[in-house]
């Protein structure tokens, strides 16, 4: 058998592939195939055959290869080619004059391709389609988050009277990835934060002479907003991106079917853990993440802006309230809840392959992110109208 | 006359995770056109030295031989340019998930070859026929079956057009029918194509079916145990670890029959 090469490994050179085709009788054409017929070379075009039958009243069609030379898959092409328009146009084709390689990987071909696959009927969807599949997705989605929600909260309340299928283990190593791990770039970026506080800060209060309120603003934004604001940014696109990918993975390889199937609650078992984590870390980081960017903004003031080590923890002190110091840890807390429940449900309603686990992890973080900004709005707007 | 030259050679191969020696002195030659199975149970590193066949694992020792010329010993160009010449079916398919079937074997053709978009996409529905997949080009991996995504593998691992082909447990998660459907097609591949296969799989039933040639891995002993055509091994194998691998653990069972063997003890359980 004529077994063919992959033109890399060949000695020699490929000879140019050839393509004729000559009438035998009044009924049938002729093909003679000749040269290598190889991926990596030239090949003739199959509309010269295609035309010759067009053209004439042939109703079979034979090969004669004695002059082929060396063939891989570009031969297997053109002859699947010619299968389907001598089948498309009732005209038998004989294949008792090619390779026995090639005729039986063209029966192979034509044997095994006899059961169809199912079409798929798409068509594509008109714009308003798109606009109305586009608010039932975001319905949908909408609607699975607050299923989730539920599900979360039913899971809180049997933690609270101690039904939950819940592990203390699981948790504390998660809080050792969310807490202790986390210190080092909440504190860089937090600090960074309160150097630029207060350099903004002291420039224009400078302007009226009020370069020692630089410590009151630093102080002020910093414990009531930028710490826990920069914190709950931070553990979104670390700690919330992390959930989702984790628990995307596990989708994949089915490890929450399996979850689901022993009867253990992926909620209770993968989700509360996470959340309690979160709950019990997040205000702790709050603490260290403004005391860091005190710091920051103490450096400035002292080393660059003549304000004295003393006067500026007076100010500091003096500046924040109770009030400004538990708002600060109750934002952090929801920031926390809002990156562990975002970065969970992408992570459960992951698809079942590796793009989607790249979804879910950049949707965690999106949603995380937003829910974070548009839930320090809604503080904001409440803080103003009760006047904290 | 010229001496024989073995279209794989592995040479004294010993492969180790570190100083975990998993195999050690392997030998075995591989003639062209030849569908040689390495078998062996659980953990006896079947996986691993298919690794050192493919380029992913160095041996530690030894040598892998194609057309007598060394694989490891090559510079690493000569060593990709050796690579496009194999096709490998990996254990659970590694069909890339966010390419449709016929995207998954397009690939590989417009990364290697100079054909254009059309030509690769005939090429592409051809190759998909010839495993029975014709139809499904746009479809993606996780719109079919284990076995039709299996058979999708094999597509793309024959996409250009190999000399030797490495199957990786092709039966695994497969029912027996699909199975033995991928065997015959195994079969008429290497007929029709004049490839040489190398199939690890520890599936009895398939190695009788397919195999001209088989090597017995040991994980106990660490290295080979013995190695000839499967027949063979189970009417004159005297380790009795090999034929209890053979007749699946039935001592002193003697069957006459291959196929008895291969679907061994399920009628006396």
């Amino acid at each position: 058998m004529k077994s063919h090469r992959h033109s890399a490994l060949g000695a020699d050179g490929p000879s140019p592939a050839r393509l004729d085709v000559e009438a035998a009788g009044e009924w049938s054409l002729v093909v003679r195939l000749s040269g290598d017929w190889l991926l990596s070379s030239d090949v003739p075009a199959f509309t010269e055959i295609e035309r010759s039958i067009r053209a004439g009243s042939a109703r079979r069609l034979g090969f004669e290869t004695a002059a082929l030379g060396r063939w891989n898959s570009a031969l297997m092409v053109f002859l699947s080619k010619c299968t389907d328009l001598c089948r498309d146009r009732g005209i038998e084709m004989d294949t008792s004059g090619l390779p026995p390689g090639a005729a039986n990987l063209l029966r192979l071909a034509r044997t095994a391709a006899d059961k169809r696959a199912p079409a798929s009927g798409a068509r594509s969807a008109t714009w308003l389609e798109r606009v109305g599949e586009g608010v039932l997705a975001f319905a949908g989605g909408a609607g699975g988050f607050l299923t989730f929600l539920g599900e979360c909260v039913v899971a809180l309340f049997r933690l609270l009277r101690g039904r939950a299928q819940f592990r203390w283990s699981d948790t504390f190593l998660v809080m050792q990835e969310c807490g202790p791990q986390a210190l080092g770039i909440v504190a860089l970026i937090n600090f960074i934060v309160g150097l630029i506080l207060a350099f903004v800060g002291t420039l224009q209060l400078a302007r009226f002479g009020a370069t020692i309120y630089s410590a009151d603003l630093v102080a002020i934004a910093t414990v009531r907003e930028m710490a826990c604001l920069m914190t709950g940014v931070i553990m979104c696109g670390r700690t919330g991106a992390a959930f989702a990918a984790q628990l995307g993975t596990m989708r994949v390889n089915q490890e929450i079917d399996a979850f689901q199937a022993c009867g253990i609650s992926p909620i209770e078992f993968l989700v509360l853990p996470r959340l309690m984590a979160l709950i019990l870390m997040m205000p702790l980081l709050c603490v260290f993440a403004a005391a860091i960017a005190i710091a920051g903004g103490f450096a400035v003031s002292t080393l660059m802006l003549d304000v004295t080590p003393t006067v500026y923890v007076r100010r500091t002190i003096g500046a924040v309230t109770l009030v400004s110091f538990l708002l600060g840890l109750g934002k952090g807390t929801i920031f926390g809840v809002l990156v562990a429940l975002t970065g969970c449900h992408r992570g459960i309603q992951c698809g079942t392959n590796a793009a989607a686990v790249g979804r879910a992890t950049t949707t965690a973080v999106v949603t995380g992110i937003t829910a974070i900004i548009v839930s320090d709005g809604v503080f904001a707007v409440v803080c103003s109208a009760l006047n904290i | 006359m010229p001496a024989r030259v073995d279209k794989i050679e592995i040479r004294d191969v010993t492969l180790a995770y570190g100083s975990f020696v998993v195999l050690r002195d392997i030998r075995a030659r591989i003639r062209s056109g030849a569908v040689f199975v390495i078998m062996g149970g659980s953990g006896c590193g079947k996986s691993t030295l298919l690794q050192a066949l493919i380029g992913l694992r160095a041996p530690t020792d030894g040598e892998v031989l194609y057309d007598g010329i060394p694989f490891w010993g090559s510079g690493p160009e000569a060593r990709q340019e050796r690579l496009r010449s194999f096709g490998v079916l990996f254990q659970n398919g590694a069909l890339w998930s966010s390419m449709t079937l016929a995207e998954n074997i397009g690939l590989v053709l417009g990364e290697f070859t100079d054909l254009t978009p059309p030509e690769i996409r005939d090429l592409s529905r051809f190759k998909l026929s010839l495993v029975g997949l014709r139809g499904f080009e746009d479809f993606y991996p996780s719109q079919v079956s284990g076995g039709m995504a299996k058979r999708a593998a094999l597509a793309r691992a024959l996409a250009l057009d190999p000399d030797i082909l490495f199957l990786d447990e092709p039966s695994a998660g497969l029912d027996p029918i699909t199975s033995r459907k991928l065997d015959e097609l195994i079969l008429q591949l290497r007929d029709s194509l004049g490839a040489t296969f190398v199939v690890v799989t520890h599936e009895l039933a398939s190695i009788f079916a397919i195999a001209d040639e088989c090597l017995f891995l040991d994980g106990s002993t660490r290295t080979m145990r013995a190695q000839g055509s499967p027949r063979a091994l189970l009417e004159r194998a005297d380790d009795p670890g090999v034929r209890a691998f053979l007749t699946r653990g039935a001592s002193g069972m003697e069957p006459t029959d291959p196929a008895h063997a291969a679907l061994g003890n399920l009628t006396k359980e």
